[in-house]
């Protein structure tokens, strides 16, 4: 009885319902179509994405607020006991920074040797995750750095244990990212013990990358450390990636199945640090064009 | 003329923004799949309510705004929010008299429509997406829709006794 008297006088027509839906459609058409094939709806993108701004930061103040009392309210035995952890810790860093030291020292000098250009230190910032991405089959995240701050299209990002992903696109003040879990995502890597190169592409599953290119009789094996080999040039070389976890070689198949665990704990992670890489893409280190060759019987 | 006018706009308004909320809230991981549609019950409940005011340019604007909070093909949510209230505002007279069985019965294929339309865009774009993460806010958007009509229908009396 309440919904017969809502809204309408005459509620048996909307006026030119029709004529609007369909221009909406069309409009909403030219606009994917433009989105997809070309990118030339970034600053539209960029703008609506400052209205949304202050939505995710009032969805995400529960999170934060929670995670500051559950800090401000942590027992102080169990301060004390981060505390030693941590000391300790610090104390382990230390001594492999300075072995750290010497070794760079070293580096520094075999690269005058061999005359090649003295790797740059990447610069490194930290961000905050400030939302995952509700899309369950996307793996993007948004992160607090934004153009203002220098975040670039394509950027590397790590945490402490390896390579999350890379910007997608920047906003003013935030960044959307894809995980390197996303299915279409995928990164030159290169195994750590002998420099095999290949690709590691996203499953949409954080603790499963696969590695589609691997030949069935690559030098390659379980417990095999992947890192960034750099060749795509977004991300600077040497950075930890995954972990091979099974390799499994198929009879006939021209590939072999090979699966690795990214190092990352990509679900987990609250902090990721952005990379300024200064080493121009494309100078790779001599002595890598042959690899799989001579270094094997190494170890 | 018992019109919604300016002042009943801000609560369908302040509505709308917390179900937008509600999408870009972070959920675990294994809840994400099953994430009801909020925007879309909201925008057929008040599309099949006040057919005059919020209707098929209100979905559009706001599937835009959705699209780029999640970072989807811009157009994508747009399209098919717009034609989904389309229907529901074409039927709106007769869904109003549904009985609530029935009625959510309707907004079930409702929701599966709208899916179908982000699934269509997705393979011609050549997104991958495995079948369940569309099912699963089909199922939990009609199972939360009698609470979603009973907390909107009290703003919408409240709003109306308001003025």
């Amino acid at each position: 009885m309440v919904a017969s008297r809502t809204d309408s006088s005459n509620p048996a027509r909307i006026p030119a319902l029709g004529v609007r839906l369909i221009v909406l459609l069309f409009a909403s058409i030219v606009l994917m179509v433009f989105d997809h094939r070309q990118d030339h709806l970034g600053a539209v993108r960029q703008a609506i994405g400052a209205a949304v701004y202050p939505l995710q930061v009032i969805v995400d103040a529960p999170f934060r607020l929670w995670e500051w009392v559950r800090d401000g309210t942590a027992d102080r035995n169990e301060l004390q006991l981060e505390l030693s952890r941590l000391q300790a810790e610090r104390l382990l860093t230390n001594a492999r920074l300075q072995r750290m030291t010497a070794l760079e020292a070293e580096n520094a000098r075999l690269r005058d040797l061999l005359e090649a250009r003295a790797q740059v230190r990447d610069e490194v910032r930290v961000a905050e995750i400030m939302a995952v991405d509700a899309n369950p089959y996307r793996h993007n995240i948004v992160i607090d750095i934004g153009e203002r701050e220098g975040a670039y299209d394509g950027q590397a990002i790590v945490d402490v244990a390896g390579v999350i992903g890379q910007i997608i696109e920047t906003g003013l003040t935030t960044s959307q990212a894809m995980l390197i879990s996303d299915p279409s995502h995928s990164l030159p890597v290169e195994v750590n013990r002998n420099g095999l190169r290949t690709i590691a592409n996203g499953t949409g599953e954080f603790g499963r990358l696969v590695l589609p290119f691997v030949t069935n009789n690559a030098d390659i094996r379980s417990g095999d450390l992947l890192v960034t080999s750099g060749l795509g040039g977004a991300f600077p070389a040497g950075y930890p990636v995954a972990v091979v976890d099974t390799v499994n070689r198929i009879p006939q198949e021209p590939f072999a199945d090979v699966t690795a665990t990214p190092a990352a704990a990509l679900d987990q992670v609250r902090e990721v640090m952005l990379i300024w890489s200064s080493a121009e893409p494309g100078d790779e280190k001599p002595g890598d064009e042959k690899p799989g060759d001579e270094e094997p019987d190494d170890e | 003329m018992s019109r919604a006018g300016h002042s009943g706009r801000l609560p369908v308004i302040l509505t709308i923004i917390v179900s937008l909320m509600l999408m870009v809230m972070p959920l675990p991981e294994w809840a994400m799949p099953f994430r009801p549609d909020w925007v879309a019950l909201t925008l057929i409940y008040w599309a099949m309510m006040l057919p005059r005011t919020w209707s098929v340019g209100t979905a559009w604007m706001i599937g835009i705004v959705l699209d780029v909070a999640q970072g989807t093909i811009l157009g994508q949510h747009a399209l098919a929010l717009c034609f989904i209230v389309f229907i529901t505002v074409r039927f709106h007279l007769l869904m109003r008299v549904f009985p609530m069985q029935q009625l959510t019965a309707t907004v079930f294929a409702i929701l599966a429509l709208y899916q179908f339309i982000l699934f269509w865009i997705n393979g011609v774009a050549g997104v991958d997406a495995p079948l369940v993460s569309y099912w699963g806010p089909v199922i939990t958007g009609t199972l939360f829709w009698p609470v979603v009509t009973l907390l909107l229908s009290g703003v919408r009396l409240r709003a109306q006794h308001g003025r």
